[in-house]
């Protein structure tokens, strides 16, 4: 297995994460009760935490420094899905993304805790345990939410209608994939996708809502290869604005 | 007679690793002061070197925990101070934490400073096992969860309706 195909997992992985994370913070002070800005607060933390320890592998397989990775590249290259760098819109569109995503990332790092890459199998195996929280917290709002009133179901709905094409977007598949699965890395975007649809569809039923008839599926692809919403350019910027000020000052 | 596992040095002085691990014992995790590093199960490696030096490995009890560099320097600043020349203490996942390494002493610890503790689980974690934790002041199970998250990572926010308190729990993790 050569290092440019696990390079191109970690960094998908790690970009998502380090996104969503950012985009869950902007809720810190914001959150529409205390509980919940804690969570979202929270989970910005734990998923920041987990891009950098991906930064990290990365960094001993060559790549730059953790911070300087993550705060000095531009827009144009990262590989993180489009559908996490979409702003947070209001509180159905950032539950229903969260509960989405979550249920995604969990399954990738359940697989990922089996993967033949040591290094990452390790971190794996640490954080699956830690998303189950992002996890439940999800399911929570997803149906307490979905069951609220007419408005805040028809809220719901139409944020699921909305954010669908673009979580489809999570699985676009590498050009490296058939070399992931043959090496026992990765067991592919194909069967994540597969262990995703099986996972999320019981709490949609049980939400009261309906996903979008499969004619109209249509995955936002591109995020993998670098291909970006204007979002993403703001998003970074105003990430990394503290740490371009003095790139080299002491924390 | 001296227990296997001791170190000595050419002046004669002598370390073993069970020291080091009462040594450590004080140092106590800097959000629950009731609670030492030992118990909550984050040291994962003491190693007592023919040198006389100390290497410490730590595992982190979630991956973002932003105390985890804070921890380490209050492990080198511990053993240091015990009169141990040279000391190393490095962070890594080999292995990983979960809540049923914290020792019972460290259960009994985090009720005292008004935490419920976690439950031990068998590797796996429903939302079920979140509900009905008992109160850590009156030991109702009659309890709800507000929020699998509170004021740090590991810990989450519950309401008793026997005493009418809210409470925290440290999070069961597998």
């Amino acid at each position: 297995m050569n290092t440019a195909t696990i390079k191109e997992l970690l960094y998908k992985v790690a970009d998502d994460l380090l996104i969503i994370g950012h985009r869950h913070s902007e809720w810190t002070g914001l959150g529409p009760i205390l509980e919940e800005d804690i969570s979202f607060s929270s989970m910005a933390q734990d998923k920041i935490g987990q891009s950098q320890a991906l930064f990290q592998l990365l960094y001993k397989l060559g790549e730059p420094e953790a911070d300087t990775n993550a705060f000095t590249r531009n827009a144009n290259q990262f590989c993180n899905a489009q559908f996490v760098e979409l702003p947070n819109d209001e509180y159905d569109f950032s539950t229903v993304r969260h509960f989405l995503y979550d249920h995604a990332d969990q399954l990738r790092f359940e697989m990922l805790a089996h993967s033949s890459y040591e290094p990452l199998a390790k971190l794996a195996r640490k954080v699956k345990g830690e998303l189950k929280y992002h996890v439940f917290h999800a399911n929570t709002w997803m149906v307490k939410l979905s069951q609220g009133t007419e408005e805040s179901r028809a809220r719901m709905q139409s944020a699921l209608n909305a954010s669908w094409n673009y979580a489809l977007g999570l699985f676009e598949e590498s050009k490296f994939e058939k070399e992931l699965i043959a090496a026992k890395v990765f067991e592919g975007e194909v069967a994540l996708k597969s262990k995703w649809l099986s996972a999320i569809i019981p709490f949609i039923e049980k939400a009261g809502l309906k996903l979008p008839p499969e004619k109209e599926w249509n995955p936002v692809n591109g995020g993998r290869k670098n291909f970006h919403t204007e979002h993403l350019e703001l998003l970074v910027k105003e990430m990394g604005e503290v740490f371009r000020v003095e790139p080299h000052s002491q924390w | 007679m001296v227990d296997a596992g001791t170190i000595f040095n050419l002046q004669g002085a002598m370390l073993t690793e069970k020291e080091v691990w009462e040594k450590l014992e004080v140092v106590k995790d800097p959000e629950i002061p009731t609670l030492s590093m030992v118990d909550m199960g984050i040291i994962t490696k003491v190693e007592v070197n023919d040198d006389l030096s100390v290497a410490i490995e730590m595992t982190p009890t979630f991956v973002g925990c932003p105390a985890i560099k804070m921890m380490e320097q209050m492990v080198y600043n511990c053993l240091k101070e015990a009169g141990i020349e040279k000391v190393s203490v490095s962070t890594n996942l080999d292995v990983a934490w979960n809540s049923n390494k914290i020792t019972e002493r460290g259960l009994l610890c985090l009720k005292k400073h008004g935490l419920a503790p976690p439950p031990k689980h068998e590797g796996e974690i429903t939302q079920e096992l979140l509900e009905h934790v008992a109160c850590p002041f009156c030991g109702s199970k009659n309890t709800e969860t507000k929020s699998p998250f509170g004021p740090t990572l590991c810990r989450s926010l519950h309401y008793c309706h026997n005493c009418l308190q809210a409470f925290e729990q440290f999070k069961p993790v597998v």
